[in-house]
């Protein structure tokens, strides 16, 4: 077994050896202007000289449009051109927040953001939970010898690498009237169920198709994790007598915390963002059953004759606000992790 | 004059001829277009042997989805980063964008005498001529005449009210054991006809939009009934939200639908779909106290006033807008004709089928009938508020989300809020 080893190193050398060239001669090219430049700017700001074209292209594709979507939110009408616009404030984001009784959202001036508010939170709320529940199952299944392994660990990854347009399609396809599943109710001898008619099943659905989609990349994250945690802990528990779910809850859980906590906060992000499977998958229906924040801006914004740019700028700095707080949270949870 | 500089004279001349030949090749014309069925093809034959007429005009015909006319070109078009040609349907609510032609046409006397009517849909603010119907549509349903004709129940005919349809598509499906009696685009546009039919006015006595009043509750009411007791399956309204737009054309090729309301741009993909497999029918435009009407509407080919060639897309729109041209145009699209000497003298369309035969001379029979308000409201640049209103609302009662009451309020307050976020500038 030692020679095949042998082998794949000295190929593995060549390799190397022979994919470094290119950047040993880009390093060469490069040494004497950057040599120059760091006698120029001296030797403390250099790191900062590297991180410059990535903090441009940050700029220019993030914080600008940041603050243009911002200014935005301070001007009505329809003019694309923000010199064009009328300034009016913060009327747009009163107008958001009108209600009567915030827990109601017919009584809201514009009952359609707080419905999406709401749906959003719902979804989250289950899709989150569920989420996290399966892909720790399966993380702890996974992580087991059980046969076949790798080729589970692929099954269950394979839908993270397919298009949100095309998984909505699939499961589109499989839930309408004579889709695949209504052709088995009525096989089995049951009646045909209309799916996406029902407020309670396209949200279902809704949730169940993104659990299935994004499962697998949780899952992994877990799996990490779990293969991160000493195995000579499980041993010396065993050695004990402990029992598994003991195991558990007093080794893998806390070991694996830092891990699911970034996976919540993770899926919670991604959560707030839903827009294109379910949009694709339901249409926002029945009604606005399934139509989330995401669906109300971009709705607001681009599919009404009167666009209205500045509400929908608003209603994103909302949706921004809240995606801020979650990745501090995200944050919080990473350098605690590193602590640890 | 030595030989040597004779050559280089000549070069030179040579070298500047050539320049000024590709200069002059190289106005290239785009025109944004989306398909109902054939016509692009038709479109590009046409524009093929415009280029061959006109060597120096080269046009593209970029073919989109129908969406990104409706959701991007008016973002293009603020930009300033419009094609130079579209065909568009919001008619009206695209007008500041369009260029007026009137000084680059041959003969404008030509445009205003056969496009006239259509030009006021384009322009509702001026006389300008900014372009030209590529197809005059007319709202109404279509039966599928055989499922009539095995269930044994008799067409309703000429004069029959919506309820007198209701009554008797619903006692075919029951027959038949046909899932959906009646379908419905989910359109505003659609549903604005039958409620004209009902008596709604949809503008106060100033010419202001005024969507809701009791000929369009009538309307509403009937839908919303009719989706409670099973003759309308919310699959299809139900089952999307806000204003998209939805058909019910597959199920009804699939003759799952017995009755299916919807509008005559349907004509050339139903023989194509459907052909022989079954009777599909068209019929005149139930009627309401008020009226027996659709509602017209249809697509233009505009030209854009950021063009840098106002010239050439003159001279192409000159050129397609010539009779004969139109004339080749609309009968092998099967489109109802939008050139009032066409609709008179009539266009020799392309088909065999005496179901699509029928079908046009149904549509174009019920042109006439057309209640004013329903031109009105086509001609009005803001109607497709008022039809997403209409249609986004009345779904969200549909589904059980607020009361019809509810509903008419938030109508009501959608049209307001909109209007005046246009009219701020």
């Amino acid at each position: 077994m030692a020679e095949p080893d042998r082998e794949t190193t000295a190929w593995g050398d060549k390799f190397k050896g022979v994919a470094a060239l290119p950047v040993q001669a880009l390093f060469r090219v490069l040494e004497g202007p950057l040599m120059a430049l760091q006698r120029v700017v001296g030797i403390r700001a250099m790191p900062y000289v590297f991180l410059l074209p990535n903090l441009a292209f940050f700029g220019i594709f993030v914080v600008i449009p940041l603050f243009i979507n911002f200014a935005f939110s301070l001007t009505g009408g329809t003019q694309v051109f923000l010199s064009d616009r009328v300034y009016v404030g913060t009327e747009q984001y009163s107008f958001l927040l009108d209600c009567e009784n915030f827990v109601d959202p017919v009584t809201c001036r514009e009952d359609r953001f707080w419905k999406g508010i709401f749906n959003t939170a719902t979804f989250i709320f289950f899709q989150v939970t569920f989420l996290v529940l399966f892909s720790l199952v399966t993380a702890l299944i996974l992580n087991r010898k059980i046969r076949a392994r790798g080729f589970f660990r692929s099954v269950f990854f394979f839908p993270v690498l397919l298009s949100p347009v095309v998984v909505a399609l699939i499961w589109k396809w499989i839930l309408l009237r004579d889709g695949l599943l209504n052709a088995f109710l009525v096989s089995i001898g049951l009646d045909k169920i209309l799916f996406f008619v029902s407020p309670e099943w396209s949200m279902f659905w809704a949730i169940f198709v993104s659990i299935w989609a994004h499962m697998g990349f949780y899952t992994l994250i877990l799996l990490a994790g779990l293969q991160a945690i000493p195995p000579d802990l499980y041993e010396a528990a065993e050695m004990d007598g402990t029992a598994t779910e003991r195991i558990f809850w007093r080794i893998t859980l806390p070991l694996l915390w830092p891990n699911l906590l970034v996976v919540v906060v993770l899926a919670l992000i991604k959560g707030v963002q839903i827009f294109d499977e379910v949009f694709v998958l339901t249409g926002g229906g029945p009604g606005t059953a399934t139509q989330f924040i995401v669906q109300y801006i971009y709705n607001t914004g681009f599919t009404e004759q009167v666009q209205n740019f500045g509400l929908a700028a608003a209603a994103s700095v909302v949706l921004g606000v809240v995606l801020f707080v979650l990745t501090l949270t995200q944050l919080a949870a990473t350098r605690r992790r590193d602590n640890v | 004059m030595t030989i040597k500089m004779r050559t280089l004279l000549g070069t030179a001349a040579l070298a500047l001829a050539l320049s000024a030949t590709s200069a002059a090749a190289e106005t290239e014309l785009r025109m944004m277009w989306y398909n109902d069925g054939i016509e692009g093809e038709v479109m590009q034959s046409l524009l093929d042997r415009f280029e061959e007429e006109n060597p120096d005009i080269k046009v593209t015909l970029d073919v989109v989805p129908y969406k990104s006319v409706i959701e991007s070109l008016p973002i293009q078009l603020a930009a300033g980063e419009g094609p130079d040609l579209a065909r568009v349907t919001d008619l009206g609510g695209l007008s500041q964008y369009y260029l007026d032609l009137t000084p680059h046409l041959s003969d404008a006397a030509y445009w205003k005498e056969n496009f006239g009517p259509f030009l006021n849909w384009l322009q509702p603010d001026s006389d300008a001529i900014s372009g030209f119907m590529t197809q005059l549509t007319v709202t109404g349903p279509y039966v599928n005449k055989t499922l009539f004709e095995q269930a044994g129940v008799e067409l309703p005919g000429d004069g029959a009210t919506w309820d007198d349809y209701a009554a008797a598509v619903k006692e075919v499906a029951d027959k038949l054991d046909i899932p959906i009696p009646m379908a419905w685009d989910r359109s505003g546009h659609r549903v604005s006809g039958p409620a004209i039919a009902m008596g709604a006015k949809m503008f106060d006595g100033e010419g202001n939009a005024a969507l809701v009043d009791d000929g369009l509750k009538a309307m509403a009411q009937r839908l919303y009934d009719w989706h409670q007791d099973g003759t309308m399956s919310k699959e299809l309204w139900g089952s999307v939200s806000g204003s998209t737009y939805l058909g019910a054309n597959e199920d009804f090729a699939n003759a799952q639908v017995v009755m299916y309301m919807s509008g005559s741009w349907q004509i050339p993909q139903f023989a194509e779909t459907i052909g022989d497999a079954f009777d599909w029918w068209a019929v005149p435009a139930p009627c309401g106290p008020a009226a027996c009407t659709g509602m017209p509407g249809g697509a233009a080919l505009v030209a854009m006033k950021d063009t840098e060639h106002p010239e050439e897309a003159a001279k192409l729109m000159d050129w397609l807008a010539q009779e004969d041209v139109l004339s080749e145009f609309y009968g092998k699209t099967l489109f109802i004709p939008g050139h009032l000497g066409l609709a008179e003298g009539g266009v020799e369309f392309d088909t065999a089928d005496p179901r699509a035969q029928h079908a046009l001379a149904t549509f174009a029979g019920a042109v006439p009938k057309i209640s004013p308000v329903a031109y009105d409201l086509q001609g009005y640049a803001n109607n497709r508020v008022l039809f997403n209103a209409l249609i986004s609302r009345l779904n969200e009662a549909i589904v059980g989300e607020m009361t019809l009451d509810q509903a008419y309020e938030r109508m009501e307050d959608d049209v307001a809020k909109q209007i005046a976020e246009k009219e701020r500038q």
